[in-house]
């Protein structure tokens, strides 16, 4: 099997409960997998367990019922040490609201996961991120304090964070379900020229019909339950 | 690289809430000040008080005890050897105070390797005869150059020169003594030994200890003046004053050469329990006092770590988004809990420092005192030692619960709670 073949995320039978205030199952046997370049969207009506779906995906809720596998390998059990090892490295991550660290600035913002990531030395680092937010039209805002870019500008350094690493898979939880029409055509059309011109493979939780419209797959959800993908 | 990032996250933390920083930092300051101030200045009068005492006494101080013979005649004969003897009033005999063989005592002890130094002492009662009354008083006969070197004699003397008592027949007075005479630097007085000797001495000084009773009653002449006035010859001693490099070796040896020279010995852990005592409780409490500051100031560093961790929760949520874990949480928070432990508790020895340099300079003069003009301070590096690790103790205690809370902080709960 060549690198080609390996699904970059596979689920299998995922079950996710909530005990509070009672027992609901919010996801019931979820399952599909994305393939190496895919421009995956999920969508569904609030309260289908999308965004569930996502953090169980994206490695940070570990209590669920399945099996995940990233990359070929099976992350269903891991410690939490390890799986925050693997998402520094191979996933990044795109927000609704929580954008960047206002305490740092825009390259540091950007530079952070790569420096703990440890694999390039501080001035190649430097050297990465200002490319990466060249792609995203931001390298001249490099300096500035996070807090001090409108809430498109945030995203966009969010983006180019999130792709520091270059990671296997980026994954949205609806990236621009909090920006303005204008905002989030410029968001919507990078994410779509990363697919085309970068064949990254991306998994993005949306509402927005028009922005999966342009994926190259939906997966639609209604009540915990795939019933199109 | 690891903690180079973890540094720079802590320093952007601490630098985006300066005010709360520096408000934590200034509470460990204050305390670590306080600390030292009060310890340094406590042990300061601590020392002094007890130099009252311990420097002017001998850590072994030999000398002949007049009392009545343990082995009396009848409990030697083997006639009654097994019954039980009683015999009443029992009288000591005629023994002398004078210490046996008091020069080749002193020599043994000056060649012993543990004996830093000694000096021969007579004490003898005596009369002082003002108009028609007699006031008691003992006169220490000393060797002069001996007790300035070892028990710090001259600093006692606080007018007149003390190299005078060398001279034979002179005499310097205990301030209390000489002030119920009235007898003035240059006055003779007349002094009758207890055996009816009568001596006229010129008084060439005062002597001031700063305890009361002891000024009243205690004068100061030379060895061979004393003597002379008791009509005794050069190797009459009543006691054996000894100084030893290690204090506390006293009561071990004092054991051992009463043992050896047939003579009593006390020594000065004996003698001075109290004022040990005195010393351990005052130093206790100023610990106490101490540790307490730091340990309100290490409450003040919890409240604001734990308040910086409520308002930065979205900044933990996306550091573990991206990847940190929960050791690396908790790394940051140890971080600025220590830094603000280490800057705060370095200020504190330096404002401690300043503070017992400006306590030294307050002027603190009283009769008692003779040698002290300002407020003792003692700047024993082990207070400053002791301040600047407890600093960093209590606030790595303060930073540790803060830090497990962050550590322990779910990012899907806040990324999705919004």
């Amino acid at each position: 099997m060549n690198a080609f073949e390996t699904p970059v995320l596979e689920a299998k039978n995922i079950d996710k409960f909530f005990y509070n205030p009672t027992e609901t199952q919010v996801l019931k046997k979820v399952s599909f997998t994305i393939k190496r370049g895919e421009f995956v969207s999920v969508v569904g009506k609030s309260g289908c367990g999308k965004s569930t779906l996502l953090y169980i995906l994206s490695t940070m809720d570990t209590d669920y019922r399945g099996e995940l596998s990233l990359d070929g390998e099976l992350i269903s059990g891991k410690s939490s040490d390890y799986l925050s090892k693997l998402r520094n490295e191979k996933i990044g991550f795109v927000f609704q609201f929580h954008y960047l660290l206002n305490e740092f600035s825009v390259l540091e913002n950007v530079m952070i996961p790569g420096l703990k990531l440890g694999k390039y030395a501080r001035e190649e680092l430097e050297h990465r991120a200002i490319e990466k937010l060249r792609i995203f039209d931001m390298q001249d805002h490099a300096k500035k304090k996070a807090n001090q870019l409108s809430g498109g500008q945030k995203q966009r350094v969010a983006i180019a964070r999130a792709l520091i690493n270059d990671p296997l898979l980026i994954m949205g939880d609806e990236p621009t379900g909090n920006l303005d029409k204008k905002n989030s055509d410029i968001v919507y059309n990078k994410f779509k020229e990363l697919a085309a011109d970068f064949g990254q493979t991306m998994l993005i939780v949306t509402h927005d019909p028009e922005f999966a419209e342009g994926t190259d797959r939906i997966i639609e959800m209604e009540d915990g339950r795939v019933i199109r993908q | 690289m690891k903690w180079t990032l973890i540094i720079e996250i802590a320093k952007a933390l601490m630098l985006a809430r300066r005010k709360q920083t520096v408000i934590a930092a200034t509470g460990v300051l204050f305390s670590i000040t306080m600390f030292v101030a009060l310890l340094g200045f406590m042990n300061g009068l601590n020392s002094m008080l007890d130099g009252l005492v311990i420097n002017r006494t001998p850590h072994i101080r030999f000398y002949n005890e007049i009392r009545p013979n343990p082995n009396q005649p009848i409990d030697q004969s083997e006639k009654f050897e097994n019954s039980l003897n009683i015999i009443r009033s029992i009288k000591p005999s005629t023994s002398r105070l004078a210490i046996y063989n008091s020069e080749s005592i002193m020599r043994t002890l000056e060649r012993d390797s543990r004996v830093l130094g000694i000096s021969p002492k007579i004490s003898a009662q005596v009369f002082f005869n003002v108009g028609t009354i007699d006031l008691t008083g003992i006169v220490n006969g000393i060797e002069v150059e001996k007790e300035a070197e070892l028990f710090s004699f001259s600093d006692y003397v606080t007018a007149g020169d003390y190299a005078e008592l060398n001279q034979t027949n002179t005499i310097i007075l205990g301030k209390g003594a000489a002030d119920r005479m009235l007898a003035d630097i240059g006055d003779v007085v007349q002094v009758t030994t207890a055996q009816g000797n009568r001596v006229q001495l010129k008084v060439v000084g005062y002597y001031q200890s700063g305890l009361g009773d002891f000024d009243n009653v205690n004068s100061y002449a030379s060895l061979t003046t004393v003597q002379k006035m008791l009509g005794e010859p050069a190797s009459y001693v009543t006691d054996i004053q000894v100084k030893l490099h290690d204090l506390s070796l006293a009561p071990p040896m004092a054991k051992e050469l009463a043992g050896i020279f047939q003579i009593d010995a006390d020594d000065i852990q004996t003698v001075n329990a109290q004022f040990e005592t005195g010393t351990n409780i005052r130093t206790m409490i100023s610990y106490a006092v101490g540790i307490t500051l730091l340990v309100v100031s290490g409450f003040g560093i919890y409240n604001i770590l734990n308040m910086m961790i409520y308002e930065k929760l979205d900044t933990i949520a996306i550091l573990k988004a991206i990847g940190f874990d929960s050791r690396d949480v908790n790394r940051i928070f140890i971080t600025i809990a220590l830094t603000i432990g280490f800057v705060g508790g370095a200020l504190g020895l330096l404002f401690g420092f300043l503070a017992g340099l400006g306590i030294d300079q307050i002027p603190f003069e009283t009769e008692a005192l003779p040698t002290i003009k300002t407020f003792p301070v003692d700047y024993n590096p082990k207070y400053y030692l002791i301040g600047g690790t407890f600093s960093l103790i209590t606030t790595y205690f303060a930073g540790f619960f803060p830090a497990r809370k962050a550590s322990g902080v779910d990012p899907v709960e806040i990324i999705r709670g919004k």
